[in-house]
Formats: structure tokens, C-alpha cells, sequence
């Protein structure tokens, strides 16, 4: 018995065009692949998920409780190629049983590069999710669950937050459970919520698999799981996509989610809360201590699926470099263009590490090669790199309303 | 085995192929008698040399390290990567100077000439099964397996499709589909290849199984460095200069580099019968004081010409497989190869490029050079890629067709 806590991330990268040495234009982004995919995830995932959530929480008058964290490069995605789904959104938010999270609007690995950047970028996301839904985020989630002592010490030291959520790593857990409140190491006031990766991946990753010895996986199994929980909080933490995009309807997964919330709430002692909830109604046991970085991703649980090779760590120290000449500069839509080549994503297609095995991660790659997707982000770095030089001269009287119109 | 190339006599991948392939059966204990024909004068084949006399009066030739395997040579002017215009010029001389000899003159006799003397040596033979190595042994093949009973195997290590383009030689088409169609299995080097087969020859795909090639390590890391000091980039074409290899795609890319980078040199190595053409091409592009024409390299210069280089690249219109850029690989050179390659199909941490797409090929040239972390991750994943190609694989796929062939038969 304990509180569900469910968080969906819900995040699409604007996926880089073709972009050859030889291009010298400023358009840099794949307008017509990332229309194409955002329509796509929203009808196979984001409106019939949103649907079925809405009515579960209508049916059940506010004992079914969900949070997101929706990343400003998906909502700006949305607002152009599927506005439908953030109204869906939005008639979530109005239920109050909706909690929306804050997180670096461009779902970047800022915090690791610039922590200036790295607070613009909360504030701004904070910002676009009070305009859209009316909320002020309290609880805070880094880009792909990346976390150590330092980066709870930052967040607390905004003082805007009162809680951040991350990983529930084996290691960094020892012989305690994930299914509790924790204080981060050097905190005062902030409270740790820990992903239980092994029942969300249970529902994320492993729910179609038929090689899985729990497959079919059914509610009333997964509610019973969660009856023999000795804790305080599950916390299912995983992709919004898993509905509908990462497991496919006909696995069964949106009857799954429809018959969850009543298999739970069937044994009184349970419940759903959100994650503000869980930090008003729990005290932490204990004090979790990170000095090193840790991730949600893979079994590692480190940083090498963005930053594990050569091209890796070159392409983003080299966007990196370029913050002080770029925000001096002033330009706004250079800036804007920096801040989009920040998404985790681009350094993630440049991963050698699934390379040979034909992996799932595969069907969301838009290269065919970790090579190519460094070449061509490299490609438009330097595209950029230019521009902001230009831009700078730029600043001088007397060629300003010449580079208005083309920065080249 | 009936093949016509064998180290040191060879002009392309096919002998490579043979001697990898027949070495790592020799390994797995497998007895092979490999019946190779021999060109009698070396003057027009300046990178091939010939036995010594006192060998070429015995008809059986044993390497040291290859205990199993037995060669008989058939004297014959046959050549691999020729063609008939080029074997007709060839004939005519040698009958020029060697007077005595009884070539009939035609390709296509030749072909048959050698059919009728392995089968006579073949006769003296006791084996299991007949391979066949491409085209010009095919024939031999169908007439060594008819008087043996024994089931034929045929090796497509390339098509007139990849030689030739669309001008294929009817003659040779004819042939290639005949050892095909005649064949209890054809073995292709690639899924590129197989799909060749099947639609162009119109051969069961049950029929055709795919082996990829495997590459040598020959004692690398071992040779002494030549230490050439360079201030230049080194992008390299090593290959012979045909319409197959793509050569003026190499050409046309590297005229688009320069436009936008100085410091770098384009070395085609290598000969062929677009060789002038190639040169001429370089001039009217204007970039002719960049590109260095080597012609034909013998191995110890090839390794030399590794060790400058930057980048290998590789801009075949067909290459049914390619084990050149495998060697790129093991002596640490990063790779950019056609996707209408085999070699393509097994090399996962290699640049891709359609072979027309000069600028793509420009491109991820320029950014091979440009970014040193690609080349340092290319080359650290493609050696030990490349490491994972072995000979005793290709050679264990091979054994096992043949135990299937034989159970079938």
C-alpha cells in the first residue's frame, strides 16, 4: 500500500535538417519532418492519452491524480502543428488534479555547461506553463533525471522549488527503497522524490515484451505489486510517449491505464497524489548523498548516452563556447537558434553505444548514423558560429539595417 | 576451386578473396585443390608476377602456410577485370612473340579452353565438391561437376552489371546466368550482390545464400613507419580507375572541397581504363596541381600511402562487396564508402554516401577534416569493427553450404 505518484515526461526534440557545409541559410530545423512527427505522436499519443486520462479523473472526482512535465520546445511544436492537444492539456490543468513540473525549457544539458543559462532556461519554461495552464511549478525535474548534491543545492538556493525528482539508482540508494521522501545531501528545506525504475519500467519498457516472464501484464496484477509495497510513495516516472507511441495501442496499454486507477484504489489504503501532495503529506526519512552525476538512462544510469564519445563532448563544449560571444551579440533569433541546438537530443543521436545492436532507441533516430548526426550538427554550429561573429559586427552603426534582413 | 587469381597474381579483391578464403579452410582442415589459370607473359600486367620457370614447369604449386591446399595452373591468358577488347590486343601480341602457342583468340574460347583443361585435370582428382569463382571459371565449373557428378557451387564475388554498368557483355551475362542457373547453390558477397542476382539473372533467391568477405590482419603494427612529413591533408582513392569505381564522383567531390578548404591533397592510387580520363578530368576542373596520380602501387607503397593518408574514400556505382576499405580501416584510416557497396552492409562505423552525391561526398569529406573527433571515433570503432571480420567466419558459412549441398544431393 502506498501513494501512486504518476510524472510523464512529455518532450519532442526539433529534429536538424539536412545541413551540408555548403549551406550558408539560417534555416536549420526540419519544419516539415517535425510537423509531420508532432501530428503523429499527438494522434497516436498525446490526444488519445490526454482523452483517456481526462475521463479517468472525471470518473473517479479527483481521486486519480497525474503530473507532466512538458518541455518548451514541445509546446512550441504543439502551438503550431497540433494546438488541439495543448488545449487538451489545459482542460487537464482546470480538473486540479493535474500538476505540471518545471524543467530547462529547451530540455537541455545546461546545468552541466552554464548555470546562468541553465536558470534562464527554468525561468522561462516556469513562465510559458503559468501563461498556458495557470500554475506555478513547485517541484522541479533535470533534463533526462541528470542529478548530483550540487544541482539540488542550486535549486534550492532559487528558492522557488520544494521538492526535485530524480532516479531511484541502486547506487546511489544502497539498502534502501525508492518509496520513500529523502532529503538531498546539503539541503535544508528541498525534498528528493526517486523514480521506482523497476515498476515503471514494468509499464514503460517491458509491458509489450512477450519474452517478459509477468507478460501479459494486467492492472489487477500491477495493483497488486503495488499492495505489497512497503512505503510511503511509488513514483512512476516515465515518457508520455509510452502510450500509444513507444508501446503501440494493440499491446493493450490503454486498457491498461483505463482499469489501473480502480485495481489500485480498490485496497482503501491507496491512493494517487501528485508530486506536491507527496511533499506536503511526507517527511523524508533520510539524507541521499550524489557527488556524482546521475541520469534515468540505460543501466549506467551515467551520462555516456550524450556524452560517452568524442563527437559528443566536442559538439557541446563547442556549443557551450560559444554562450558568452552569443548572449553579447544580443541577436535574439541567433540566441533562440543557440538554445534549440541544446536539446539533449542532438548530442543522444550521436551515441555509438546502440549502434551495433539495432536498438529501440533506433526508431526515434532521425540519422542513420551517429556520424552523420554530428557532421551535420557540427555543420550548423559553424552556420552559427558565423552568424554570431557577423552579428557582433553587426552591432557597429553603420551596417545595422543591412543585417537585419540576411545575418549572413 | 577453380578460380583465376591467386596473391601474388592479382589485379583486384578476387584473388584476396580466394587466398583469405582458402586459408581459413585450410585452417578448418578442409582439403582444397585450387585450379588457377596463368597468364604466360607478364608485360602486360606490369603488378603481376610471374612464377619462377622452375615452377611454372610443375603443375602443382604449394604455398607453406596453406598445408591443405593444392594449386594447378593452366597456362591462359585470362584477366580477371578485363575486357574482351583489351583481351583480343593482348592475345595478339603474345601470339606475336610467342609463336607456338594455340590461342584461339576469343575471350569466349579461352573461357571454354579452360573449362577443357580443368576437366582434364580435374579427372586425376578425388573431391567432394566444385566452387567456382566468378564468371570466367563457371564454365569449367558446370563441366567439371558434370563429368564428376559432384555438385557445383558458384562464388559471385561481382556481376557484368557492376564491371559494366548497363553496356553488359552478352557473352559474359550469358555465361554468368548459365553457372548460375547450373549451380546447386550460388554464394553472393553481399545482400547487394544477392539482389543483383535475383533480379537481373533471375535465379531463386532460396537458392542464392549471402557470404560476406572477410579481411586479412597481416602483421600490422609491426612495419616501420616511413615517417613522411606532411603539411597537407591526404584524402585517398586506391582502387583501380573504372567506371565501377566511380573515379570522376571522387573527382567532382574533390573539386568541391577545395572550393572550400586549401590544405589538402587528393591522391588517386591505382590504374585503369579511365586513368587519362581521370587525368584530363582533374586538369578541366582546374584541380589538377591537387590531385596526384600514383598509377598501380605494389603492397609495400600501399602501406606507404596508407600512413599519409587522412581519409579513404570509396565512391563505387557497384561494388559488390569492397575488402579495400577494410584495409583502410586496419591501418587506421577513417572510411567513406558508397551505400551501393557489400561492404556497406557489414561496416557500421564507416561514412555512407550514395556514390552521385558529390556533395554529400564533399561534405562529410570536409567534416572528416574539418573535426578532428570524428575521425578519432571512426578510426577507434572501425579497427575494432573491422577486427570482427574474419576469414574463418566467411570460411564456416562456406562449409556449411557445402555440408547442406551435399546432404541435398
Amino acid at each position: 500500500m502506498a501513494s501512486i505518484c504518476f510524472y510523464f515526461q512529455v518532450h519532442q526534440p526539433l529534429r536538424l535538417r539536412h545541413y551540408t557545409v555548403f549551406d550558408k541559410d539560417d534555416r536549420y530545423f526540419d519544419d516539415y519532418k517535425n510537423a509531420s512527427i508532432c501530428r503523429k505522436v499527438a494522434n497516436k499519443c498525446y490526444l488519445p492519452t490526454n482523452r483517456l486520462l481526462l475521463d479517468i479523473i472525471r470518473r473517479f472526482q479527483g481521486r486519480f491524480k497525474i503530473a507532466y512535465s512538458i518541455t518548451g520546445v514541445l509546446l512550441e511544436q504543439l502551438q503550431l502543428f497540433a494546438p488541439e492537444v495543448i488545449s487538451t492539456f489545459d482542460a487537464l490543468a482546470e480538473t486540479g488534479c493535474v500538476e505540471f513540473l518545471a524543467e530547462t525549457y529547451y530540455h537541455s544539458l545546461s546545468y552541466l555547461y552554464s548555470h546562468d543559462e541553465f536558470i534562464e532556461q527554468i525561468n522561462k519554461h516556469a513562465e510559458t506553463i503559468e501563461h498556458l495552464f495557470g500554475q506555478k511549478p513547485k517541484v522541479f525535474r533535470n533534463t533526462e533525471l541528470i542529478y548530483n548534491n550540487d544541482l539540488a543545492a542550486l535549486i534550492e538556493s532559487t528558492g522557488d522549488f520544494d521538492a526535485i525528482i530524480t532516479e531511484g539508482a541502486d547506487h546511489i540508494l544502497g539498502f534502501r527503497s525508492p518509496n520513500f521522501l529523502y532529503r538531498p545531501k546539503g539541503c535544508n528545506k528541498l525534498k528528493l522524490l526517486l523514480k521506482n525504475y523497476s515498476l515503471s519500467d514494468d509499464i514503460a519498457f517491458r509491458f509489450s515484451n512477450r519474452d517478459w516472464s509477468q507478460w501479459p501484464l494486467t492492472a489487477d496484477k500491477f495493483a497488486d505489486w503495488i499492495n505489497n509495497i512497503n512505503g510511503d510513495v511509488v513514483n512512476l516516472f516515465m515518457d508520455y510517449e509510452t502510450f500509444g507511441e513507444h508501446q503501440w495501442e494493440d499491446t493493450g496499454i490503454f486498457n491498461f491505464m483505463r482499469h489501473l486507477p480502480e485495481q489500485i484504489l480498490k485496497n482503501p489504503n491507496n491512493d494517487f497524489k501528485t508530486p506536491s501532495e507527496i511533499v506536503q503529506s511526507f517527511q523524508p526519512v533520510d539524507t541521499i548523498d550524489v557527488p556524482h552525476l546521475i541520469s534515468w538512462a540505460d543501466i549506467e544510469r551515467d551520462l555516456s548516452a550524450w556524452l560517452g564519445n568524442a563527437m559528443q563532448s566536442n559538439a557541446i563544449h563547442e556549443l557551450y563556447r560559444l554562450e558568452k560571444d552569443i548572449k553579447k551579440a544580443g541577436n535574439e533569433k541567433i540566441i533562440t537558434d543557440w538554445r534549440r541546438l541544446q536539446t539533449s537530443d542532438h548530442f543522444y543521436y550521436m551515441c555509438t553505444k546502440y549502434f551495433a545492436d539495432g536498438d529501440v532507441h533506433k526508431y526515434f533516430n532521425p540519422y542513420d548514423s551517429p556520424y552523420d548526426s554530428y557532421i551535420n550538427f557540427m555543420n550548423v554550429l559553424g552556420n552559427l558560429h558565423n552568424r554570431c561573429s557577423m552579428g557582433a559586427a553587426g552591432n557597429a552603426p553603420c551596417s545595422l539595417s543591412k543585417n537585419k534582413d540576411s545575418p549572413n | 576451386m577453380l578460380g583465376w587469381e591467386f596473391p601474388p597474381f592479382i589485379s583486384g579483391g578476387l584473388g584476396t578473396a580466394c587466398y583469405g578464403l582458402t586459408k581459413a579452410m585450410n585452417q578448418l582442415g578442409i582439403e582444397v585443390i585450387f585450379c588457377l589459370p596463368r597468364m604466360v607473359d607478364d608485360k602486360y600486367t606490369t603488378h603481376v608476377r610471374l612464377l619462377t620457370p622452375d615452377s611454372q614447369t610443375s603443375p602443382a604449386v604449394k604455398f607453406n602456410d596453406l598445408k591443405n591446399v593444392t594449386f594447378r595452373t593452366i597456362n591462359s591468358p585470362l584477366q580477371p577485370y578485363s575486357t574482351p577488347h583489351i583481351y583480343q590486343r593482348r592475345i595478339e601480341e603474345t601470339l606475336r612473340q610467342k609463336q607456338g602457342m594455340h590461342y584461339s583468340g576469343d575471350m569466349c574460347d579461352e573461357v571454354h579452353r579452360y573449362a577443357a583443361v580443368a576437366a582434364e585435370l580435374a579427372a586425376d582428382e578425388q573431391f567432394d565438391i566444385v566452387h567456382a569463382h566468378d564468371w570466367m571459371t563457371y564454365p569449367a565449373g558446370i563441366v567439371v561437376a558434370a563429368i564428376s557428378g559432384k555438385p557445383l557451387i558458384v562464388h559471385v564475388h561481382s556481376t557484368e552489371f557492376d564491371r559494366s554498368g548497363e553496356n553488359v557483355n552478352q557473352m559474359i551475362y550469358d555465361i554468368e546466368r548459365e553457372g548460375m542457373e547450373r549451380a546447386n547453390k550460388v554464394i553472393a558477397v553481399s545482400y547487394f550482390t544477392r539482389s543483383i542476382i535475383i533480379s537481373r539473372y533471375g535465379i531463386s533467391g532460396e537458392k542464392v545464400e549471402v557470404v560476406h568477405n572477410g579481411v586479412e590482419r597481416n602483421g600490422n603494427g609491426f612495419l616501420a613507419k616511413t615517417g613522411i612529413e606532411k603539411d597537407e591533408k591526404i584524402v585517398l582513392f586506391l582502387g583501380r580507375i573504372t567506371m565501377q569505381k566511380g573515379p570522376e564522383y571522387f573527382l567532382q567531390a574533390a573539386k568541391k572541397v577545395l572550393e572550400v578548404m586549401d590544405n589538402v591533397k587528393f591522391v588517386m592510387a591505382g590504374s585503369g581504363d579511365l586513368m587519362h580520363r581521370a587525368v584530363e578530368m582533374a586538369a578541366e576542373l582546374g584541380i589538377g596541381q591537387k590531385v596526384l596520380f600514383t598509377g598501380f602501387l605494389c603492397s609495400e607503397d600501399v602501406q606507404k600511402i596508407y600512413e599519409m593518408a587522412d581519409l579513404y574514400v570509396m565512391p563505387s556505382v557497384s561494388e559488390p562487396f569492397g575488402i579495400a576499405p577494410l584495409e583502410a580501416l586496419n591501418n587506421d584510416i577513417p572510411v567513406i564508402i558508397s551505400k551501393q557497396s557489400g561492404v556497406s552492409e557489414v561496416l557500421m562505423h564507416a561514412l555512407k554516401v550514395d556514390f552521385w552525391d558529390i556533395n554529400e561526398i564533399a561534405n562529410k569529406v570536409i567534416a572528416v577534416l574539418k573535426y578532428p573527433p570524428l575521425g578519432v571515433t571512426l578510426r577507434n570503432y572501425g579497427n575494432f569493427e573491422v577486427r570482427k571480420l574474419r576469414w574463418k567466419d566467411s570460411a564456416q558459412k562456406c562449409v556449411k553450404i557445402y555440408e547442406e549441398t551435399l546432404v541435398a544431393v
